[in-house]
């Protein structure tokens, strides 16, 4: 098992090496020779070949790489082409503090209604609660955000006066409330599935029956027995959940005016505002790469049935 | 020909008989299965209607109507106006067929020919090969699906757009741009690099089994060719779970061109496409002065991702044989 986790480990650079060169080589030469689009109609080749010096262009692609890198490991991700000379992390900072909030309260909603709910569902497996709600599942996945969220909006705020319709107060405010939710539900559809199957593949184990045949109260079989073991596959989806959200984001808080990452990358790549949009992704790719590695670190430690190659 | 080859002939039609015959009964499991039907007959309705736009539609899809500018549904224009006077039932047709093309176009290349390629190549020859492709592959899944979708369409665009008017100024095709052809290449770049990775480690797991079964040997040993083993023996045997995943990748393929679109990176304005109408009709001052805008795309939109995704299940359930 030591040897699994030391390879997920060791792997992880590379996997930081490959998600942060596709990002700069696209980021970079993708749309285009900057040079040619920053002179614009000015162009001419002395003018072009002192600006590309300037800037360090016509250095091999993997210096520029490697400074680059070396700038964003420290922090420095790079000028905003929109907002003329101010650097993004200046303007990032902020916005990923409120992103993170919100993240946090969509995966509140998440976990504290499917895990339960999953539950419940397996111990009335053939009963009519069962084949219902999972159908109700599948609908309530299958929503696309960009239908529930004006949805929820128009109900909720323009028609019932619920809620206020955007903005944004920070983690204890009213208008959390709303995105988190929408942000929340699809993720609640999924987990109860996952929570279902699992709690079913555990109530068919011989060590349930065991608990049960030595006069354990079915409450203690379920907390103890059940509920533990069945909770063990769900950490391995604790980092895609977090990178569903990511596109959730984008959504949410666009329709919301909530002023994070999400309403920012939108905003970026609407103005072609290419430094952005490569930070955006650059972090969003690394701390979905980490949480993937936690996730399966964790799944080895906690299971130790698994046996790993 | 020997009497060798004749009788090796009718045991593969024995072979292809008895597939037909496994799938066969898992298509009466299916017409068993209501909700099932009920989505193959919504997705014929949805799609044919995308796909016969031209004929079906009641307006031009760029017609304005200067007397009916954000009006609500109507007997002439079924599912109303929007800002600018254009029938809205006209352009979510077109935005069907759209969004038909680039997720049919997306997982014909991306899933079914590089993917499947890939993973029968890899979980055949294993070794050095099959590294290679799944390194490759891990680090196309280390990305967030959607993040390097963006990132592709994001930077690619403008390099499309330049090739495609380079094509124009030196050969007779013209009107290349206008007709949207970039957005297309665009947007079907950009699913195809995420779209092949699912699939090639789903053929991988199935191919690692199959090439120990005693089948494989026999071919072997009569002298069949590599990639006769590969396309006649071990994928009809592998096609259950390809089917399934078919079914699911469309929908999660038509939102990822829905959401595309939304963020302005897909089918551009003026031509209809889900996800720009969706964008306009979400807005809080659209939702309050017209909020029939988002009916019919989001119906549409809404429509297509569920029935494949219930359509997904039900194949799952009848065509996997644990759960038989």
């Amino acid at each position: 098992m030591w040897i699994y986790i030391a390879r997920r480990v060791l792997w992880l650079p590379f996997a930081l090496l490959a998600v942060s060169i596709v990002t700069f080589t696209l980021g970079i030469y993708g749309p285009g020779d900057p040079v040619t689009v920053m002179l614009g109609n000015k162009y001419n080749e002395e003018a072009a070949t002192r600006l590309r010096r300037e800037l360090g262009l016509d250095r091999p692609f993997f210096v520029q790489y490697g400074d680059y890198m070396w700038g964003f490991v420290r922090g420095d991700f790079g000028d905003s082409l929109r907002f003329r000379d101010r650097p993004v992390r200046s303007l990032i900072g902020a916005k990923m503090w409120v992103s993170a909030r919100l993240s946090l309260a969509a995966l509140i909603v998440s976990y504290s209604l499917g895990l339960p709910l999953g539950f419940w569902l397996a111990h009335r497996q053939g009963r009519w609660e069962d084949p219902t709600i999972v159908a109700i599942a599948v609908f309530l996945m299958s929503i696309p955000v960009m239908i529930s969220i004006p949805f929820m909006l128009w109900a909720f705020c323009l028609q019932l006066h619920w809620v206020p319709c955007s903005g944004w107060g920070g983690f204890f405010d009213v208008r959390i409330v709303l995105p988190a939710v929408t942000m929340g539900i699809p993720g609640v559809a999924g987990l109860a599935r996952l929570v279902r199957a699992s709690t079913l593949d555990v109530l068919g184990q011989d060590f349930i029956r065991t608990a049960r045949a030595k006069g354990l109260s079915e409450w203690r079989v379920s907390s103890h027995h059940v509920f533990q073991n069945a909770m063990i596959p769900i950490v391995t989806i604790v980092a895609f959940s977090i990178a569903g959200l990511i596109g959730g984001a984008f959504i949410t808080e666009t329709i919301f005016g909530i002023p994070g990452v999400g309403q920012f990358a939108v905003d970026s790549i609407f103005n072609r505002d290419y430094p952005v949009i490569m930070t955006i992704t650059l972090l969003g790719a690394g701390a979905f790469v980490i949480a993937n590695l936690l996730a399966d670190v964790t799944y080895a430690l906690v299971d130790p049935r698994i046996r790993y190659r | 020909m020997t009497s060798r080859t004749r009788s090796g002939g009718t045991a593969f039609q024995q072979v292809s008989k008895a597939g037909e015959g496994h799938f066969a009964r898992a298509f009466r499991r299916l017409l068993r299965k209501r909700l099932a039907v009920i989505c193959m007959v919504v997705l014929v309705v949805v799609y044919g209607a995308g796909i016969f736009a031209a004929w079906i539609a009641p307006h031009d899809y760029n017609a304005q109507d200067y007397t009916a500018i954000r009006k609500p549904p109507s007997t002439e224009h079924w599912a109303g106006t929007d800002f600018t006077g254009r029938d809205v039932f006209t352009r979510v047709l077109w935005g069907v067929q759209n969004t038909f093309i680039l997720t049919a176009v997306a997982i014909l290349t991306g899933g079914l020919v590089i993917g499947v390629t890939l993973g029968l190549v890899s979980g055949y020859f294993g070794g050095r090969t099959d590294s290679v492709i799944m390194r490759l592959g891990e680090a196309f899944a280390s990305f967030p699906d959607i993040l390097l979708v963006i990132i592709l369409a994001a930077t690619l665009r403008p390099r499309i757009i330049d090739g495609v008017r380079w094509i124009e100024d030196h050969t007779a095709l013209d009107g290349l741009i206008n007709s949207g052809i970039p957005d297309y290449i665009v947007i079907s770049l950009a699913l195809v690099a995420f779209g092949w990775v699912g699939m090639a480690r789903l053929v991988r797991g199935q191919v690692l089994v199959l090439r120990t079964t005693q089948y494989v040997d026999a071919a072997k040993a009569i002298g069949a060719s590599t990639r006769r083993i590969l396309f006649a023996h071990l994928l009809p045997n592998a096609i259950s779970p390809i089917i399934v995943t078919v079914s699911m990748g469309m929908g999660s393929l038509a939102l990822t061109e829905i959401f595309l679109s939304w963020l302005g990176l897909g089918i551009q304005p003026p031509r209809p496409s889900l996800g720009v109408m969706l964008r306009d009709a979400g807005s809080l001052s659209a939702l309050r002065e017209t909020p029939w805008l988002l009916l019919a795309p989001g119906l549409a939109a809404l429509l297509l991702v569920l029935c494949w995704n219930l359509l997904g299940d039900a194949l799952n359930d009848v065509l996997n044989p644990r759960t038989r």
